[in-house]
């Protein structure tokens, strides 16, 4: 037994440290295509490694509650994950990454009341006892715990609108004249009553800390617009990442240290990348600079076209470009826009898919549409390589996108979307765009392709009306 | 025992490997990706637990049981969700391949 409890502190020590280094490779294995796949598992089995210690450190209490919350959460969070459709899979990720948020969260202020029960053990300076260590530390670690509340409060709040927001529960952007001013003020001033919890650690504060916290990642996100979601759930992600890092230190877990870290910095990067690939600064998506105007109207006038005529024009076409956009996400569309390509490949038409950085809702997720009906790689280009060709392209079938097509990008600088990398439809021959209805895009902006000559409109829910282009070619 | 400047080390190295893994990453990985890191970050379950462990007065429990429930969420919703997209990358190539052979 002596020589159990000699070991068991190197075991779970050694656990947590294979866990850190379990979640850099899957990190790794998991940038990489080739390796995507198996760069989860490892990932996972440190996650499993880590938990499994947990359970082995001594004087831990509370095991049925402990187990009780972590299987009950498990299981729904796992049903939950697996029935959910793959075109709703961005609103999981805020919804989870908002349980993590908040889970830290939640460990900070555990740890900021515990030492207000602990205070009279500890001389000044060093008020904080964390429960774990039963050592008394520095006002450090009380600022780390502070922080980490204040960021995975925001998550929490922030992700679970990101949710109600992408879910189509919220379908307004709030905002008020001032309202920055009134977000910054509030935002400030939670984080200096935070600090100010070291110099007097009132319960009464944490409270109003914790609530006002809480109360700043709605504010902070109800103003901004669906079509900002993706950089902010990975905005988000990022800040997850830096809570759990600070809660980490405070519990003096590595494993928590390091995870946390990796993503907060991984999670940054991969927000510019999205918000560059909008042309957008961090900066506008949060503080909304987009959205008022909608800029100059456009004269002419959108031309339908029949499905029948559509698909007859796209059967003796050389070259068919596809730009699937969100309003193929939402309809599910994708299986179907695979058998309308499979039909229009075996006539011979030479057929590609365009997709444009932040298609959908977030970057990629086009690209996992598509592999899941079935389409092959090597006929899915990104913007760069397939920009130039659109001038050679006979037919460029718009499904359900809008800004990311939108020619204004190019040539209006009055536009709130100028600047913005665009496919370049405009450059076809010709160009066919499903859609729903004859409104505007996310961004509030009109769409000058629309109301170009060589342009037509195909209106409908797009699952139908592929449906109706699959009809027309079988029957040619 | 983990110091300030030991954890500054840290800090520090597992901030510049985070840059350093993503700053060259496909398009067509961005989302499945930000899905795997919010499921490592789900680490923090190891924290509610612990935190839960140790937790005295019934508003700490209330709080740890929170926490647990969250984490737990995080994690296993965050693995689930990731899986089931990277899953879509691997019957591919090997339909590609097949298709090759005929």
């Amino acid at each position: 037994m002596d020589f159990i409890n000699e070991y068991l502190p190197y075991v779970i020590k050694g656990s947590y440290f294979l866990a850190a280094i379990l979640f850099i490779t899957g990190l790794r294995r998991m940038s990489a295509p080739g390796t995507a796949r198996g760069g989860i598992v490892w990932a996972g089995f440190g996650m499993l490694i880590a938990t499994v210690a947990t359970f082995l450190l001594p004087d831990m209490h509370n095991m049925v509650l402990i187990i009780a919350a972590l299987v009950s959460s498990t299981v729904l969070a796992w049903v939950s994950g697996k029935k959910v459709a793959m075109t709703d899979m961005p609103q999981m990720v805020a919804l989870y990454n908002g349980m993590g948020g908040g889970s830290a969260a939640f460990i900070g202020v555990m740890a900021l009341f515990n030492a207000v029960d602990h205070m009279g053990a500890c001389s000044a300076g060093t008020i904080v006892d964390t429960g774990t260590s039963h050592d008394c530390l520095s006002g450090v670690s009380m600022i780390f715990a502070i922080i980490g509340v204040y960021i995975g409060a925001i998550s929490l709040t922030g992700s679970l609108v990101a949710f109600g927001k992408l879910q189509g529960w919220i379908d307004k952007r709030f905002t008020f004249p001032g309202q920055n001013l009134f977000n910054g003020i509030v935002g400030i001033g939670t984080l200096v009553l935070g600090l100010y919890l070291t110099q007097d650690l009132n319960p009464n504060y944490i409270w109003i800390f914790f609530g006002l916290s809480l109360l700043l990642g709605l504010l902070m996100t109800l103003p901004i617009g669906g079509a900002d979601m993706p950089v902010v759930i990975s905005l988000y992600n990022a800040f997850t990442g830096l809570a759990v890092s600070f809660e980490g230190f405070v519990l003096q877990n590595e494993a928590m240290i390091i995870a946390g870290m990796l993503v907060g910095a991984a999670g940054t990067m991969l927000t510019q990348h999205m918000a560059k690939a909008m042309n957008r600064s961090l900066g506008s998506v949060l503080f909304g600079s987009m959205g008022g105007s909608g800029g100059a109207a456009i004269d002419g006038e959108m031309k339908e076209i029949e499905a029948q005529d559509a698909s007859i024009q796209m059967a003796f076409a050389d070259r068919v470009i596809v730009i699937p956009g969100y309003g193929m996400a939402v309809a599910q569309a994708q299986h179907k826009l695979w058998e309308m390509t499979q039909l229009l490949l075996d006539r011979g038409v030479d057929v590609k898919f365009a997709i444009h950085p932040v298609a959908g809702r977030m970057p990629g997720h086009m690209n996992v549409l598509l592999a899941e009906a079935g389409v092959p790689y090597d006929l899915i280009e990104d913007m760069e390589d397939i920009n130039s060709q659109f001038s050679q392209t006979d037919v460029a079938l718009v499904i359900g996108a809008n800004d990311v097509v939108n020619p204004v990008a190019k040539n209006d600088p009055e536009s709130p979307i100028y600047g913005m990398p665009i496919l370049n439809v405009d450059e076809a021959k010709n160009s066919i765009v499903i859609k729903r209805g004859k409104g505007t895009g996310f961004a509030g902006i009109q769409n000058a392709l629309f109301f170009a000559e060589n342009n037509k409109m195909l209106y409908g829910d797009a699952q139908d009306a592929i449906g109706k282009l699959v009809s027309g070619l079988k029957a040619l | 025992m983990i110091d300030g400047f030991i954890a500054l080390y840290i800090f520090a190295l597992a901030a510049i490997l985070g840059f350093e893994i993503i700053s060259k990453v496909p398009v067509v990985l961005h989302t499945p990706l930000m899905s795997g890191s919010n499921f490592i970050h789900g680490i923090v379950l190891v924290g509610a637990m612990i935190a839960l462990g140790h937790a005295d007065t019934t508003l700490e429990k209330v709080f740890g049981f929170i926490a647990v429930f969250l984490g737990a969420g995080n994690a296993a919703g965050g693995y689930v969700v990731t899986e089931r997209m990277l899953e879509m990358f691997k019957p591919r190539v090997k339909k590609q391949d097949a298709q090759g052979d005929k």
